[in-house]
């Protein structure tokens, strides 16, 4: 089973970690989690993918919907050191041309 | 055998047969001590086993077959010689493979490596053989020991025939002119010739020489077409093999399909109940997966070909991920076109809308990364209804895997097909046996636990194809790894005479001995004229005294068989294991016995100076007692033996 873990860094990023594989089942709680997360006036997101073993095109989507959710909101959504499998998806896909990948969290939204 | 030794063979089998049934009925009818049921009954049931255990001796002595030695092969027949290893020492395996590689007849010797290591495959290029690891296909997958090693490898080679040795199994030069011969039978699958062992004294404590076997009974077995194959110093036609792993492969094939099927539509109803009200589209895809096995099912009962019948099942299942797929590929388009929007009224910059590559987005649907897998089960399912057996590294297993000793499940299968095997009796290799207590149990316990796992999955007495006689020779056998239980019964029965003067039978009176010795005695007679000359009585002692060692195998095959246990298997070392104290620990229950029955026999001759116990009953008792002593007694010269080479320079 998947499980989120979220906290926001002094510089007031919200960082979404969902660890285990981010399938069809857990997407909806992801796109839930995200859009709560906007909502509630973090609208700079980074979700870090270094413990996702595995994501499919529901998981895809839900990255989208929360990209949408913080652009919407005035913010951004990144995303931090996807593992091996969801890099190549996101390649695959060209997706990677809109979530650009950052090698760390922190560092995902330095420079701006 | 001459016809006239064999004719006296089976009169004297006759009457063996007549005078045990003889008393096991009267026991049965008249003799039981019934007040004392809980030792009268398991008394007469352990007598009845070892009756029948007898008698399957005497059906397996019935056609006792000394083939004469066989023409020589034709010259051009191709053959690959399989030296099987795992952790056995480097040299060791070296020495077997230079060996094989002086075998006259042209062949291609093999050593296959379960240990994958450099050091061996460079030793084995320098020495001109060729040497194999397993395939990348194995990875994560189950590994099936030996028979997996040999699988691999048959997959890899193409020799028509294949000579099977143990790593420490040194082959004579000429053992396939001698053995080849036999395979101008175009149905002889299998020729298998003794095991002996150079490392072992002539007192052979460890009982490692097994006379008995590599002797009359592959003899008699032979003479009814059942002749065992035991895993190492064996020629394999390939062909019949192959005809086992492809037989094999499509009774699987059917096998998994009807069951992942029989359970599917409850398999898929579960998960939808457990959904969340909003994941209508998971619903929808599973009701897809439900109608998909629906017309799966009804295929299979219209007697539809399985391949069509998975194929179909595969094709709606993708088409169910695929409209999963869609709808997450539409939101996402979506979702992007307003983020673009939004990019446009901001910055008025051109931003990648249509990045979504349709073709690539269609492998989003694929098995690898299909949404359904999502949910467990149902990927399991979804995996099984296939014919690519996708739980095991290679569709085809020409060895069998369904038991630890690979040998004898492949043979039955074997003879299922009609398949002919042939025991030649020669030695033409040779082995080391275990040199130490230890990993001679270790061994026997691998050997019962082999064979009692196939008793129980492939019961030898309801496979169809094989005849009546094959199928007692292969229960025969299994038969025998069953003494542990008669073992603690005819040790309990003296003791509690003798301590609580309580008798099984009812009286120990002169009908009793005169129904039951001759009996015993024309039995030992069986054996002293079957096995002429050569010791059997090791043999006769160790089935009696390693009781532990078999009921351990019968109780750990039963919960790895019904309740997928693990065996606790064990490779067996071929080295001598380090030595320091005598490992008494080994034996401890037949040490304990021991001490009981020597307590219970002072116990009862006190109560016979007491004057409570008849006479005849303690001298009966006593006499009794000595027997299980005697055969006990093997284990400890077992325990305290030091190997081979110390007890030659002692």
């Amino acid at each position: 089973m998947i499980e989120f873990e979220s906290r926001t860094t002094d510089e007031g990023v919200a960082v979404v970690r969902p660890a285990g594989r981010l399938n069809m089942v857990a997407a909806p709680r992801l796109r839930e989690l995200l859009r709560d997360v906007v909502d509630g006036g973090t609208t700079r997101v980074v979700v870090d993918l270094s413990a996702t073993d595995f994501i499919d095109s529901s998981g895809l989507g839900a990255l989208i919907a929360g990209l949408k959710a913080a652009r919407q909101a005035g913010g951004d959504l990144r995303i931090a050191q996807p593992t091996e499998q969801v890099e190549t998806v996101l390649a695959l896909t060209n997706l990677n041309r809109v979530l650009r990948t950052h090698d760390s969290v922190d560092a995902a939204f330095d420079g701006r | 055998m001459s016809p006239i030794r064999l004719a006296g063979l089976r009169i004297l089998i006759v009457l063996t047969a007549l005078l045990g049934l003889n008393y096991i009925v009267w026991r049965w009818l008249f003799s039981v001590n019934w007040p004392a049921w809980w030792i009268a009954v398991p008394l007469v049931i352990a007598e009845t086993y070892s009756l029948i255990d007898s008698l399957l001796f005497g059906l397996t002595m019935w056609r006792l077959r000394k083939r004469p030695t066989p023409s020589p092969p034709p010259p051009d027949l191709t053959v690959d010689v399989f030296i099987t290893t795992y952790n056995e020492p480097e040299d060791l395996v070296l020495a077997t493979a230079a060996a094989a590689h002086r075998i006259r007849y042209p062949h291609t010797t093999w050593i296959l490596d379960d240990g994958d290591r450099p050091e061996l495959a460079h030793a084995a290029d320098e020495l001109g053989v060729r040497y194999m690891t397993r395939a990348a296909s194995w990875t994560n997958k189950p590994r099936h020991a030996k028979a997996g090693n040999l699988n691999n490898a048959l997959l890899l080679t193409e020799g028509e025939y294949i000579l099977v040795l143990d790593a420490d199994q040194v082959p004579d030069p000429a053992i396939l002119d001698r053995t080849l011969g036999y395979f101008r039978d175009e149905k002889m699958a299998i020729v298998q010739t003794p095991q002996y062992f150079v490392n072992v004294t002539a007192s052979d404590p460890l009982g490692s020489q097994a006379p008995l076997f590599y002797g009359p009974i592959q003899q008699g077995k032979d003479g009814w077409n059942a002749a065992f194959f035991c895993g190492s110093n064996a020629v394999l036609r390939r062909d019949a093999l192959m005809q086992l792993g492809i037989a094999g492969y499509v009774e699987a094939v059917e096998r998994d399909v009807h069951r992942a099927l029989r359970t599917a539509a409850k398999v898929v109803t579960k998960a939808r109940a457990e959904l969340n009200g909003d994941q209508e589209e998971i619903a929808d895809a599973l009701d897809d997966v439900t109608v998909a096995v629906h017309s799966a099912r009804e295929a299979l009962r219209g007697n539809r070909p399985l391949a069509d019948v998975t194929y179909d099942f595969q094709q709606r299942v993708d088409a169910a991920a695929r409209r999963i797929v869609d709808a997450d590929v539409g939101s996402m388009r979506e979702d992007l076109a307003a983020i673009a929007a939004l990019e446009s009224d901001l910055h008025d910059t051109d931003t990648p809308v249509a990045v979504l590559d349709d073709a690539a987005l269609a492998r989003l649907a694929e098995r690898e990364w299909s949404p359904l897998g999502a949910i467990e089960s149902v990927r399991t399912l979804i995996r099984a209804v296939d014919v690519g057996r996708d739980d095991e590294a290679q569709p085809v297993l020409p060895m069998a895997t369904i038991s630890v000793t690979e040998d004898m499940a492949t043979c039955m299968k074997l003879h299922e097909l009609g398949w002919r095997t042939a025991y030649h009796h020669e030695n033409l290799a040779h082995g080391l046996a275990p040199e130490d207590a230890g990993t001679m149990l270790t061994q026997r316990l691998r050997w019962a636990q082999g064979t009692i796992q196939v008793m129980f999955r492939e019961n030898p007495l309801l496979q169809r194809g094989l005849t009546l006689a094959q199928r007692l020779m292969y229960w025969a056998t299994m038969w025998s790894y069953l003494s542990g239980f008669a073992a603690v019964v005819y040790i309990a029965a003296p003791v509690i005479y003798l301590v609580f003067g309580v008798m099984p039978v009812q009286a120990y009176s002169w009908e009793f001995f005169g129904r039951l010795v001759p009996f015993l005695v024309l039995n030992q007679l069986v054996f002293f004229v079957v096995s002429r000359g050569t010791p059997t009585w090791r043999g006769q002692q160790y089935s009696l005294a390693l009781f532990p060692v078999w009921i351990k195998a019968c109780w750990t095959a039963v919960l790895n068989v019904y309740a997928a246990r693990p065996l606790g298997f064990a490779v067996t070392p071929k080295t001598r294991q380090e030595h320091g104290a005598t490992p008494w620990y080994l034996v401890r229950y037949q040490l304990i016995a021991m001490a009981a029955l020597v307590l219970a026999s002072v116990i009862g001759v006190i109560h016979l100076a007491l004057g409570n116990i008849s006479v005849l009953g303690v001298g009966v008792n006593l006499f009794w007692v000595a027997f299980d002593l005697v055969i006990l007694s093997v284990v400890i010269p077992a325990v305290r033996y030091r190997g081979f080479r110390q007890e030659e320079t002692a």
